[in-house]
């Protein structure tokens, strides 16, 4: 049993030494043809200068909804912990 | 019992409202041309709102504004982003249906640096708008409710 686990650890470790010696160089971005294609067309498609707002709210919306509704169950769920008994 | 800070914290923080309500506002409104967007603009305004109820007490601005009003303020925003978001859907969901219509907020801006218009942008100034409202009323609940919560005596 204990030479089980030992092995597994050793496994998990050689495959994180794996990942960690073929990760992607940093300083050499590769290809980003999503990149160029937000820059060059934001403005043109969606009308806004701001290329964040563009992505957040035009091309990512779905997203962005979500967030709002995360925030919005945030809030209901901070009202719910801390309200109080009408009675007792 | 808890009736606010002193005069100069209350003086202080009735002239800071003015400047951080347009700060908030201009932050939500120019959304689309410069940095910054519903969230960031709709916590200045949160901010401002957590000033005051530090600077006068909690329990005295609870008889104006409720958590009820903020919860409804909350969710009108919420139900508002996800209605201009279904107006599209003749396209796609979320579409921009605004852009580059020559109709309100639909002036076409091409490729390159603008002196920015305000009319432009299609749906993207609306949403942020929606996103404002819906961020600053709910964290403008959040402090309230956790400000004038009191333990339970038992």
């Amino acid at each position: 049993m204990e030479s089980l686990r030992y092995t597994v650890l050793l496994a998990f470790a050689g495959l994180l030494l794996l990942t960690i010696i073929y990760l992607h160089p940093v300083g050499f971005p590769g290809d980003a043809p999503m990149d160029e294609y937000f820059i060059r067309n934001s403005q043109s498609e969606t009308g806004s200068n701001n290329v964040v707002t563009g992505v957040l709210f035009d091309y990512r919306g779905l997203d962005t909804l979500g967030e709002a509704s995360v925030l919005f169950a945030a809030a209901s769920g901070v009202m719910l912990l801390f309200r109080r008994k009408k009675n007792e | 019992m808890n009736e606010g800070m002193s005069a100069i914290v209350k003086t202080m923080s009735v002239l800071l409202i003015m400047p951080m309500t347009i700060f908030g506002m201009y932050v939500i409104i120019h959304g689309h041309l410069t940095p910054g967007g519903g969230f960031p603009g709709g916590a200045v305004m949160a901010t401002m709102m957590a000033m005051l109820f530090v600077a006068f007490g909690a329990e005295k601005s609870k008889k104006f504004l409720g958590k009820g009003s903020l919860s409804t303020i909350e969710s009108l925003g919420l139900l508002a982003f996800a209605a201009v978001a279904f107006i599209g859907i003749q396209a796609t969901f979320f579409s921009n249906f605004l852009a580059n219509s020559a109709s309100y907020f639909g002036m076409s801006i091409s490729y390159g640096p603008n002196p920015g218009y305000l009319n432009s942008g299609g749906v993207l100034p609306l949403m942020n708008l929606a996103v404002g409202i819906e961020v600053f009323a709910a964290i403008t609940a959040i402090v309230l409710v956790m400000l004038t919560y009191r333990e339970e005596k038992s």
